[in-house]
């Protein structure tokens, strides 16, 4: 048979706020275990919750990058549960009345087409602490450093039909906090977590089938393998005429399948109720208003400037646009060198490859945007070859200097004085008689590969630093003129 | 008299009764000695505060830095806070000298005083009754003079009940005008500390060095703290007192009856007028408050679980032991009725009908009270159903319990500030009126009362200390 996936996602977001949501400690990651956590974060008795409000702010510039409603009075609940690592015995979130409604987010698949993601809700909530397994023996510890990290959960509608739009989707979000500098939104240090329903039906149908959730995929490939695999453990049952059970599932990467972590039907009741320590957060049209104002350029606008402005391709866009750092370095770049296209070119090509060997980011590029711009006007006024530019990137990128600084310490400009290079052409041609008379006994389309023969002498005796252009145009003129 | 020798006196008071009537669970003598020589040399530099050297009890739900807080349970037997309660700071600023910690229902949720682990709390007036609750040890002990001044919390009637049956005065202000901040929840949208004390001018001075704005709550009232003791004003003319008829209908006791309508002439006379009301879903208080304040508890007290703090069962076999059993073993048989009621009530399918309901039924309630303060400035009536009650007298049955705070339930849904002040004996013990005012009025409730006390000595009345100590 043939079966549709159908799938919704919900990503738990970590803010990058300085503090926790609901206390003064720090919400930064990696301390020791337990030194981020006070009084509050350990649910001590009498401790009371005061809301972050750059947690506020954080949640109202996502709903704003997604052309989401702001809730006017959203409102936190306790969501009841017993677990070692939760100090309270409940989780503050936001059930009833969360404070991002529903938005539309625009992703943009691989091919430059926009995919419209229906968001049906982001609330905030706090993040629990985390078991420790494997430090005492016989024992659990916990450690509260997490507990209290202000969390956005971001929840989609049943819109995706595969894994590549999943991906695409985690990506652009990706991509969208960090523009909005809400996340880092990195997922292997847990500060971006994804939760995938997914059902199958039969391809036309309208209703959905029964759903699993598998939980807390770390890494887009993961996502992508999840759900192939889990695609496939459906369809086999269903195929053999099985139901499938409403429940929650993990992925196992190394054996590449979902495995199931408990039943739906036994699952808690979380008892949700008002939070009575907290105050309905009330959101007004100045305070939006003020949020907005902070807004930077979103990716979708800055790809749209990129293609219509620096009449890049929507492929070359939609590779820079996505890092935020590269597009401001590629911005940068553009700004010296009024050189869009061989910016972009640059930047995906021989800088990206070399920021890859050596697992850095762009922001820590030892070449900066003004080298890469002198590098590429010494390209575009003929002063280097490609391949001269080529040994001037690399040893820019050992650090000897500028553009101009290596051209001169290296001695690699190119050759375009036409008279030094007439003088070569002219002994090359004198010094080869045999491949000259072959030359002219050729017809016009053999002739273009010999010539190939007399381009090679010039370079070597120019050491490679012969004008390219020049040097074609010189030798035709000599070489026509032979006979 | 300096505060070391009014300090040892109270401490000697609390030596001599404490064994009789149980109201004190920690005391702590050095501490208090060394405060009050402190507090006696800023008085002699002449830098003293509102309550400089002022001794006082805090109820045990009151956290105290450095100073075991046990909330009347086992399962804080061994607690002591890291951090002062708002209200513990704020009366160190002022002065206060703090003695030790007062006995109480166990998680505040009693009101007789019996549901404490420490045992119970003798009534001073009569030890073979309760003495009220759940700040029955605060009352204690300040009706017997361990104190001047004592703490208490207020979440159904908590200070006003045991004031009543204890012949103090209690004021229970308005939610939002003291910080809750370091006292252990019990329901957290109903909960309130105020003052007891001898006289309501106490009270007052009290309840200004409590109250304030705290940024460590957020439902703490950002509004300014007038100086409520010297905002005294006994003058009652043209003040309108409110009779609710759902409060002096056929249900009140005649013997209460008479002593609330002898107080309530008394303020007559004073020059305020009575007028009847009506607070028409005044019958669904218990209800609803019985659904709110356990829904609320079973989230506030789950976080003793026996894993970071607190009471732990021994050797636990697993996880799931570990929970049932420290919680089993660390709570008591009316904390654990009222975990199960909650949780119940907020359960699946159960929440619209009863949480959702008496969430609705709460904002008639305090509808109810905001139309009536329309015609009225006071609204009175008796603090408690009764004098106090012998022990055991309802402990089999939760509901005839729960009917001791049918009065007071109500002030707390609606968030309102109320007092309760002596309203003279019936067969030796006392009656408690109280005065119910508008939001962050308590101005006008305590000085209704202290005209009262100008006119009258009820408040002055004591328990005989000599069979107490004999």
């Amino acid at each position: 048979m043939n079966w549709e996936i159908v799938m919704g996602l919900e990503v738990h977001l970590q803010l990058a706020t300085q503090s926790k949501i609901f206390s003064g400690s720090s919400a930064q990651f990696g301390a020791a275990p337990n030194e981020q956590a006070d009084a509050v974060d350990l649910g001590m008795p009498g401790m009371l919750p005061v809301l972050n409000e750059q947690a506020v702010r954080y949640a109202v510039k996502f709903g704003l990058g997604i052309g989401a409603r702001i809730g006017d009075r959203s409102v936190f609940d306790r969501k009841n549960y017993f677990y070692p690592d939760l100090p309270k015995g409940y989780q503050v979130s936001q059930f009833f009345s969360p404070i991002v409604c529903e938005g539309m987010f625009e992703v943009p698949l691989e091919d430059g087409t926009l995919f419209p993601i229906r968001i049906t809700r982001a609330h905030l909530e706090e993040d629990a602490g985390k078991s420790v397994h494997d430090v005492f023996q016989q024992e659990t510890g916990i450690d509260l450093n997490r507990a209290g990290t202000p969390l956005l959960e971001i929840v989609t509608e049943p819109d995706f039909r595969s894994a590549e739009q999943a991906v695409a989707y985690l990506k652009a979000l990706h991509s969208l906090v960090t523009y909005l500098g809400i996340s880092d939104g990195n997922m292997s240090e847990g500060s971006m977590r994804c939760d995938i329903n997914v059902s199958l039906r039969e391809k036309g149908s309208q209703t959905l089938g029964t759903r699993t959730e598998i939980k807390n995929v770390n890494s887009f490939r993961f996502v992508e393998r999840a759900i192939h695999s889990e695609y496939e453990r459906q369809a086999d049952i269903l195929e053999s005429g099985g139901t499938i059970t409403q429940e929650t599932r993990l992925y196992d990467a190394e054996q590449n399948v979902t495995r199931s972590m408990r039943s739906k039907e036994v699952a808690n009741d979380y008892r949700y109720f008002p939070e009575p320590d907290l105050l309905p957060i009330v959101i007004d049209s100045d305070y939006i208003e003020a949020v907005r104002a902070t807004l930077p350029e979103l990716p979708g606008a800055k790809r749209t400037r990129f293609t219509s402005d620096y009449g890049l391709s929507d492929y070359d866009a939609a590779l820079i646009v996505p890092h935020h750092a590269m597009a401001d370095y590629f911005e940068a770049v553009v700004q010296f060198c009024k050189a869009p296209k061989p910016a972009a070119n640059w930047i995906l090509g021989d800088l990206s490859g070399a920021l890859n060997r050596n697992e850095m980011g762009i922001e820590e590029s030892p070449i900066t945007p003004e080298r890469l711009a002198g590098l590429i006007v010494r390209i575009e006024d003929g002063t280097l070859s490609s391949k001269l530019a080529k040994q001037v990137f690399d040893a820019m990128w050992e650090g000897e200097g500028d553009t101009d600084e290596i051209v001169a310490t290296r001695g690699l400009k190119q050759v375009s004085d036409s008279a030094a290079l007439e003088a070569m052409v002219d002994e090359v041609i004198a010094n080869s008689p045999d491949q000259v008379t072959q030359y002219l006994a050729a017809d016009e389309a053999k002739r273009k590969k010999l010539s190939g023969f007399f381009v090679g002498q010039v370079m070597k005796a120019s050491k490679g630093q012969a004008n390219p252009q020049m040097l074609n145009a010189l030798l035709l003129e000599k070489l026509n003129n032979q006979s | 008299m300096s505060s070391e020798e009014l300090t040892q006196a109270c401490l000697k008071q609390i030596d001599e009764t404490n064994e009789a009537l149980n109201a004190v669970i920690t005391v702590c003598p050095e501490q208090a000695l060394e405060s009050a020589r402190a507090a006696d040399s800023a008085l002699a530099k002449g830098e003293s505060k509102s309550l400089t050297g002022i001794p006082l009890l805090h109820k045990d739900i009151f956290c105290t830095r450095g100073v075991r807080t046990t909330c009347g349970s086992r399962m804080l037997e061994q607690f002591v806070p890291a951090y002062d309660a708002t209200v513990v700071s704020k009366m160190k600023a002022e002065g206060v000298v703090m003695l030790g910690k007062c006995n109480m229902d166990e998680f505040a949720m009693g009101s007789s005083n019996e549901t404490s682990f420490f045992g119970t709390v003798k009534n001073p007036w009569d030890l073979s009754c309760v003495p009220g609750g759940s700040s029955g040890g605060s009352a204690a002990a300040l009706a017997t003079g361990m104190a001047p001044l004592v703490t208490g919390t207020d979440t159904g009637g908590s200070i006003r009940q045991p004031a009543s049956l204890c012949g103090v005065t209690g004021l229970k202000p308005t939610y939002g005008r003291v910080s809750r901040l370091g006292i252990i929840a019990f329901a957290s949208s109903l909960d309130q500390a105020g003052p007891m004390a001898r006289t309501a001018e106490d009270c007052a001075l009290a309840l200004t060095a409590m109250a304030g704005m705290d940024d460590g709550d957020s439902t703490s009232a950002n509004l300014p703290v007038p100086d409520f003791h010297s905002a005294l004003n006994p003058n009652l003319q043209g003040l309108r007192i409110g009779l609710p008829r759902e409060y002096f209908n056929d249900d009140l006791n005649t013997d209460v009856r008479a002593r609330i309508m002898a107080a309530l002439s008394e303020l007559e006379k004073a020059g305020a007028s009575l007028i009847d009301i009506d607070l028409p879903h005044s019958h669904y208080a218990i209800a609803t408050y019985y659904v709110i304040a356990p829904a609320e508890a079973s989230a506030n007290l789950a976080r003793y679980d026996g894993v970071r703090f607190g009471y732990r069962c021994e050797q636990p076999s697993d996880l799931e032991d570990l929970y049932q059993r420290s919680r089993s073993e660390g709570f008591g048989e009316e904390v654990q009725r009222r975990i199960l009621v909650g949780t119940y009530a907020l359960s699946a399918g159960f929440y619209d009908a009863y949480f959702n309901k008496a969430q609705q039924v709460r904002r008639v309630i305090t509808e109810d009270f905001r139309r009536a303060f329309e015609q009225v400035d006071v609204i009175a009536g008796p603090s408690a159903p009764g004098v106090a009650f012998p022990f055991g007298a309802k402990q089999q049955d939760p509901i005839a319990m729960y009917m001791e705070d049918i009065y007071t339930l109500a002030v707390n849904l609606a968030g309102l500030p109320g007092l309760s002040t002596p309203a003279g004996l019936i067969n030796g013990m006392p009656v408690g009126l109280q005065l119910i005012g508008k939001p962050f009025d308590e101005q006008t409730i305590l000085n209704a009362a202290h005209r009262l006390q100008i006119d009258t000595d009820w408040h002055s009345a004591r328990p005989n200390l000599e069979t107490i100590a004999s």
